[in-house]
């Protein structure tokens, strides 16, 4: 039972940062109808930016957190446009292969800059870990949980309450008309990719501390972003936040369950599972089969 | 005079054979044997493109887990030239080791074999859907094959896995050891492997995937049955991934679970898009492009700087040349022909290979 609980616990704060990776995606997949490769390299991209503020320059912790969103929003507006602007009109596969070029040439940027070699970050929380009842849990990792949280409330907030908002779900459900109505779609564009790089970094900056930062971080992180963002449906906002979640909870019991070896393979058996049986993920209401 | 027509139509005739003889020729001045190790290793890669691009470029499915076919057809050719025992629900499967030419063949139809299931599977869905289930069907083998360790020996390879074995006219029991007769097997598997998808091209089933390509809804609407000439093809597709999978554990002779890394199954996009998907050079003129690109590299740049030459590359191929770069020299060429006549308009992206297979 405890373990059990223990799990469950586990799962939950994992699933924030899953949620937020997965928001990510959907929101470029929906607005922009781009399945977007480079995302695990914005969230390498993050966690380097922490490692860059945090150890080597000795920014405090919080600052750099901040630092290494606001460079993920910005590499991310850079990449559109310069990759995807001049691709406004081509097809889905040409710009996802684009992409893989972009995945391929920011993965080994980076591994060219700062070597193989993993790097850790200190964090400036207690090392005693948060017991409650018979879990524990660190303070970092909670500390982690909560600010994805927020950022996924904020990221709905922009969503549902601001204009800029407004532009991107009209351009959601119809780019021509919303561009009839004086939308620049450009903008929204390059707004929707800063921002689902900039929760993909966001995401990176937020575990680096926890994990270790290394150039191929991003690779299984792409994977279960696509597994997330399948699960809840291509270009659903809470979809892919409940698919976070879920991703969590397989992978965690998967591993204390099944076996630690296949956590990995969970994401994958799980987008098959789904595009078997439901193919427009579990919650798709308006996103059909293109 | 000859009309510039019939001139095509007889260089499109000899050009394969011009190309196999200038191949088939190259070992005999070209002593150099990381060389040909190097001719060997594109080969097999060009094998891998030629069946990507059967499905890539003449059905317009983008699968980005073909390294999948690839992995399966080393490991099954490699696991049955070793000999392996397995634990099926108490039951003893044991397998005394094969010849090698057997295994290749049963490598070859364990990878059909899962195209016909992915395919069964995957092409209910179509676009990003598609692309992603297969990269998924591609990874999960990658992590059955690190973890099944009774079987494949996870991380720690399958190693001492027997080359070849023929017999040949003139040379009696052959060991494929060395370098020149891998080089002259992967180049007869390229050719056989380039008229077959040659032939498909132009037969029943290939026009009906062209169709399908070119406009699917209107394809079904004349009764052309999508679901099942895809997965004909897909399964023709992974046969021969499958093939170039088998050459590739029976040349290298160690295999592990990267041989389902993801990153290959890029290289043989990168070789089929470069080089012009939908047409037979295309993967031809890209996998030598990008099988000795990094060669000619090697001295100048590190790996890393390498990889990021590739990416680049290919986002500015596909930017700026996005039918690829066969087709862009046929249509210069065409241009140059008809040097008074105006430039033809901007075929529509697929067309070319529809009208044209060569």
């Amino acid at each position: 039972m405890d373990q059990l609980l223990q799990h469950a616990l586990n799962a939950t704060i994992l699933g924030g940062t899953y949620a937020l990776l997965g928001i990510g995606l959907t929101m470029i997949f929906g607005i922009m109808k781009i399945v977007n490769f480079t995302h695990g390299e914005l969230y390498t991209f993050g966690a380097y930016m922490m490692f860059f503020f945090v150890m080597v320059l000795g920014t405090n912790f919080f600052l750099g957190l901040v630092m290494a969103i606001a460079l993920g929003l910005l590499l991310g507006a850079l990449i559109e446009l310069a990759l995807l602007r001049p691709l406004r009109d081509a097809d889905i596969d040409t710009t996802m292969l684009v992409m893989i070029g972009a995945w391929i040439a920011l993965q080994n940027t980076q591994q060219f800059t700062w070597t193989g070699i993993a790097k850790s970050i200190n964090t400036p929380f207690p090392l005693d870990p948060l017991v409650i009842g018979s879990v524990s849990v660190s303070w970092s990792r909670v500390f982690v949980f909560v600010v994805a949280i927020m950022m996924i409330i904020g990221t709905h907030m922009l969503i549902h309450h601001t204009r800029l908002g407004k532009a991107m779900r009209a351009t959601f459900q119809d780019r021509d008309t919303a561009a009839l109505m004086g939308v620049k779609i450009n903008r929204i564009y390059t707004a929707t990719f800063a921002l689902g790089s900039g929760l993909a970094a966001a995401a990176g900056a937020l575990l680096a501390p926890i994990f270790v930062v290394y150039p191929t971080m991003g690779d299984a992180v792409a994977a279960k972003s696509f597994a997330i963002v399948i699960l809840g449906g291509l270009g659903n906002f809470w979809g892919a936040a409940i698919g976070g979640f879920i991703l969590a909870f397989a992978e965690e019991f998967g591993a204390g369950y099944i076996s630690s070896g296949y956590r990995d393979a969970m994401g994958f058996i799980l987008i098959i599972l789904i595009l078997i049986f439901r193919p427009t993920g579990l919650f798709a209401q308006r996103e059909r089969i293109g | 005079m000859t009309s510039p027509g019939t001139n095509r139509l007889a260089m499109g005739r000899f050009a394969p054979f011009a190309v196999l003889a200038f191949f088939a020729l190259l070992p005999f001045w070209m002593t150099d044997q990381y060389f040909l190790h190097v001719l060997i290793i594109t080969g097999i890669f060009i094998i891998a493109a030629i069946s990507l691009n059967l499905l890539l470029g003449y059905t317009g499915q983008l699968s980005l887990g073909h390294v999948a076919f690839f992995g399966i057809g080393s490991y099954a050719s490699a696991l049955m030239s070793i000999g392996f025992d397995l634990n099926v629900f108490g039951w003893m499967l044991v397998v005394t080791p094969k010849p090698v030419w057997f295994c290749i063949l049963c490598g070859i139809f364990v990878a059909g074999l899962a195209g016909w299931l992915i395919g069964k599977v995957s092409f209910k869905i179509r676009g990003a859907y598609f692309v992603i289930v297969t990269i998924s069907f591609a990874e999960v083998m990658r992590l059955v094959a690190l973890n099944w360790i009774d079987l494949t020996e996870g991380p720690m390879a399958l190693n001492n896995i027997p080359p070849l074995t023929l017999w040949l006219p003139f040379a009696g029991e052959t060991t494929f050891w060395s370098k020149v007769p891998n080089y002259f097997l992967v180049l007869s598997i390229a050719a056989i492997c380039f008229e077959i998808v040659r032939r498909i091209v132009v037969s029943r089933v290939g026009r009906a995937v062209i169709a399908l390509r070119e406009n699917e809804p209107l394809a079904m609407s004349v009764g052309i049955d999508v679901t099942r000439y895809l997965l004909i093809i897909t399964v023709i597709s992974a046969a021969m991934a499958g093939a170039a999978g088998g050459l590739y554990s029976h040349y290298v002779r160690i295999i592990d679970p990267d041989v389902f890394l993801f990153i290959f199954t890029v290289t043989m996009v990168i070789m089929v898009v470069v080089g012009g998907k939908g047409t037979l050079w295309g993967p031809i003129v890209g996998g030598l492009l990008f099988g000795i690109m990094p060669e000619a590299l090697r001295e100048f740049a590190a790996p890393e700087v390498q990889w990021i030459i590739y990416g680049v590359a290919m986002i500015i191929v596909l930017i700026f040349l996005p039918q690829g770069i066969v087709p862009a020299v046929g249509s210069w060429l065409q241009s140059r022909r008809h040097g008074s006549e105006p430039p033809a308009t901007p075929e529509p992206p697929g067309a070319k290979g529809a009208a044209d297979p060569s």
